[in-house]
């Protein structure tokens, strides 16, 4: 049986992963979204994947309710938190779904689009990335997951679950390491736990030195 | 343990839409499942076979839809239930058969369940298989959520086994593609036997022989059928209406659209002024339900992806009612309240719901929209899709481009459906002129071929995958030499079904189900058909465009290049580092070099970018994945690659 639940601070709570295909988005959103359902919350993903995902811009959509099944897109201007593991990502998701209030966690480790790699374009600089999110959102943390992950795990993918930490730190939703220990063990081989829950452990920490 | 096997209870599982529909088709008890990759269909035979040992499934990716259809129609034959997986553009291919099939009917419940793309996410199409139901005249079936996915698609097993015919269950990307909160219910415990009676009285539809014809006869039998259908859709649980009694308008939708209308009704407060009727059985229409719900307005929007399907079943119901309930004003597609192509989403329909009953709601405030969209344009620039670090294909559209241009006779390259379909584009150097069906770019190709006559001569070629080589191009490259055509086809081998996720096709060793297969040799394939053969790797760039130049040079009949190297990502691949790479900065003559970035600018692996500071071209240790490549593009020679052991 399912846990009762806990109310959410908005009904349906709106969050958006958003990365570059390839980044683990899918993932990451499953996990968390995992984490949620097994408190007894409704819970849809809405995912872009399949040709879009070479390298173009990819997002999740988890509708998170109490109440009832939501469809898995989100309203435009609705959203209440994006999750970015790729930082102009960031900004690209504020255009379609921000507001004044939502919530932002940007990994900092950029990847640069086609026309950047070939010169034609340039890419914003961190301090540019920074404003501009700030200048569209109601609370932003700038977090090196990416960079983090790889001289500690070797792995960029555990930003990933780095990030997920971070949005545990926020209070934001009812999730607690338990969960994503539950999540992580029926779901990963036995040997990944104990590095996911490092990673993990890592991003709560890393939201408050953000 | 595949969460698709958990035993039934209250808890509320998240799965994906095709999990959902894997759960529905084993709770029904299907025995035998085939399909052809596709996305978004891909993960309903791949979670069955998974599970294939412990429920006592057979499964198989067969070589193309048509083969997968006719693999499971014979499950149902042999009083089994069967169900056959493809995407959209699958079910054109199958559809020969599945027009024969229709009118020789099935014993085993048989559910033909196409995943289709509104908006064209993952395909280079936006079809819509609905219309086969009417066409073919076999119900259909749409779920409009997660639970219904599981539930409708169980359902349609035992709706094809009382008529005795195939039922189409249709499923969205938004569905398939999507997660939602899902219950189970019981998996059936009971063995099944096949045995297929054929020797019964001709027109006997459980022991005679299964036959469209005579087809006057069995056209009728099908049409008695659809009424049956219509008869049980009246009553089904999975039609549903909420709201007034008497709504000022009444939405009438199936599918994700369902879930995309109550949304936009619940944020614009109009739960009290506008109803949904919701249908899951979306052809034959249940005329009386539908009578129902049309007199209690005179309002209607329907909301549908792709093609007004349900708007034109529904317009011809009005229609032939409208002397008892009126006459209607319809809203849809076709006066233009809902947009004629693309998918949809809540916004859209709260857009067309504000037009029709002029209310105003703003979604984002025009401050924030425009502060939002200037920073959308000055700190987040576009990202078009491309190969991935260390892909074969950017490496053989290199060779194929740069061997057509050193030919310098335009020369063009016809293509199909796989990664390589990015071609078109940048990433692949826009090698791709023509882009079509599955084997589309050899058929054509073989007609560009014999077009001599008429005084073209440019070098023709095409390009398929190695799992689309089996599929379709086998009878066009068969076409090509029988008519003597000049083209040179080009096998992008990558060792698996790589863009739907490394699904085994003809030429690997093991089956879905990792049990060994015998493996087909395109090469000998192609010797055997009377083709000319070469086989090179893509990433040796020497041999690769010095076999093209030959190829070019030899006129007459139809060649066959096959580029083989593994994908990137494939699971025997993925991780492995063959080289170190580097960039030494002093060789690289960054803008200074004639070459003007031909590694970032032209090339462009995501592993390999420019700097913008010391203006010269470095790796992206995250990205690169040492495949060596680049080292190659270099004209000075400033890419180093160091072996890895």
């Amino acid at each position: 049986m399912n846990e009762t639940k806990a109310e959410l601070k908005f009904d349906p709570y709106n969050l958006i992963i958003t990365g570059v295909g390839g980044q683990g988005n899918v993932t990451a959103s499953r996990i968390l979204g995992k984490m949620l359902s097994k408190k007894g919350y409704f819970v849809t993903i809405g995912e872009t994947f399949g040709a879009s995902q070479r390298g173009g811009s990819v997002m999740s959509h988890l509708r998170i309710s109490a109440e009832e099944t939501y469809s898995p897109i989100i309203l435009r201007g609705q959203g209440h938190m994006v999750v970015a593991m790729e930082p102009t990502e960031a900004i690209r998701v504020l255009a379609d779904y921000g507001n004044m209030e939502i919530k932002v966690i940007c990994n900092t480790r950029p990847i640069h689009p086609m026309a950047v790699v070939a010169g034609e374009q340039t890419y914003p600089s961190p301090e540019d990335i920074e404003e501009r999110v700030n200048d569209i959102s109601g609370q932003s943390w700038f977090i090196n997951a990416t960079d983090e992950a790889m001289a500690d795990m070797k792995n960029p993918v555990y930003g990933n679950i780095m990030l997920l930490g971070a949005v545990a730190a926020t209070g934001e939703l009812p999730i607690e390491k338990d969960d994503f220990e539950a999540v992580i063990s029926a779901t990963m081989p036995a040997d990944k736990v104990s590095l996911n829950l490092k990673a993990y452990d890592r991003g709560l920490k890393m939201l408050d030195r953000g | 343990m595949s969460i698709i096997i958990e035993p039934k209870s209250d808890e509320r599982h998240l799965v994906m839409g095709n999990e959902a529909i894997a759960r529905g088709a084993l709770e029904a008890g299907v025995a035998v499942v085939a399909g052809y990759p596709g996305t978004p269909s891909s993960e309903i035979v791949e979670s069955l076979a998974s599970v294939s040992k412990e429920r006592n499934l057979y499964v198989e990716w067969s070589t193309n839809e048509k083969v997968a259809m006719e693999v499971a129609a014979a499950g149902s034959f042999a009083n089994l239930r069967s169900l056959c997986v493809l995407k959209q553009n699958g079910v054109n291919v199958a559809s020969d058969f599945f027009l024969h099939l229709a009118g020789s009917g099935t014993r085993g419940g048989m559910v033909i369940l196409p995943c289709e793309d509104p908006g064209a996410l993952s395909s280079v199409n936006e079809g819509d298989s609905r219309h086969f139901s009417r066409m073919l005249e076999i119900p259909l079936l749409e779920p409009g959520d997660f639970q219904e996915a599981k539930d409708m698609t169980k359902w349609g097993f035992e709706l094809s086994e009382t008529l005795k015919c195939p039922v189409l269950v249709r499923s969205v990307t938004r569905l398939s593609h999507a997660s939602g909160t899902v219950t189970f219910g019981d998996l059936p415990t009971t063995e099944q036997q096949a045995t297929f009676k054929h020797d019964g009285f001709v027109l006997d539809p459980e022991t005679g022989p299964v036959i469209s014809a005579p087809v006057n006869y069995k056209h009728g039998l099908q049409q008695q059928k659809v009424q049956q259908a219509m008869e049980m859709f009246e009553a089904s649980p999975f039609n549903t209406y909420s709201g007034p009694d008497n709504p000022e308008l009444i939405i009438i939708t199936s599918s994700a659209c369902n879930l995309y209308s109550r949304e936009a009704i619940k944020q614009l407060g109009l739960r009290d002024r506008v109803g949904i009727l919701k249908l899951g059985t979306t052809w034959p229409l249940p005329p009386r339900l539908l009578e129902k719900h049309l007199r209690s307005t005179n309002k209607v929007l329907i909301v549908e992806e792709v093609i007004p399907f349900l708007e034109e079943s529904v317009k011809i119901l009005g229609m032939e009612l409208a002397e008892e309930i009126g006459i209607k004003k319809f809203f849809g597609k076709r006066d233009g309240s809902i947009p004629s192509t693309g998918e949809l989403n809540p916004d859209i329909i709260i857009a067309a719901l504000c037009n029709i009953l002029e209310i105003d709601y703003v979604g984002i405030p025009a401050e924030y929209e425009e502060k939002a969209v200037t920073h959308l344009f000055l700190g987040a620039p576009a990202r078009e899709g491309t190969f991935c670090a260390g892909c074969p294909h950017r490496a053989s559209f290199w060779n194929i481009s740069l061997a057509l241009k050193m030919d310098n006779n335009e020369g063009f390259v016809c293509g199909d459906i796989g990664c390589y379909t990015m071609a078109v584009r940048s990433a692949g150097f826009s090698t791709l002129k023509t882009l079509h069906a599955m084997g589309s770019g050899t058929g054509v190709a073989s007609g560009f071929g014999k077009l001599g006559q008429f005084g073209m001569d440019q070098p023709v070629f095409s390009v398929c995958g190695d799992s689309t080589f089996y599929h379709a191009v086998m009878p066009a490259l068969v076409n090509a030499v029988h008519h003597k055509s000049d083209i040179t086809l080009v096998v992008l081998d990558n060792s698996g079904t790589a863009m739907t996720g490394f699904q085994p096709h003809p030429g690997t060793e093991t089956d879905v189900r990792g049990e060994e297969a015998v493996q087909m040799d395109i090469e000998s394939i192609c010797k055997s058909i009377g083709a000319t053969v070469f086989t090179a790797d893509p990433f040796d760039f020497k041999t690769t465009q010095e076999t093209l130049h030959n190829l070019m040079k030899m006129k007459g009949g139809v060649k066959v290049l096959v580029l083989r190297q593994i994908c990137a990502l494939s699971p025997e691949k993925k991780g492995t580092r063959w080289f170190d790479m580097s960039v030494t900065e002093s060789k690289c003559l960054g803008e200074s070099c004639g070459c003007n970035r031909l590694c970032t600018r032209v090339f462009s692996c995501p592993g390999l970018v420019w700097d913008p500071v010391k203006k010269v071209s470095k790796i992206d240790d995250v990205i690169c994945i040492g495949c060596g490549v680049c080292s190659d593009v270099c004209p000075v020679g400033a890419i180093d690659k160091k072996e890895l052991t």
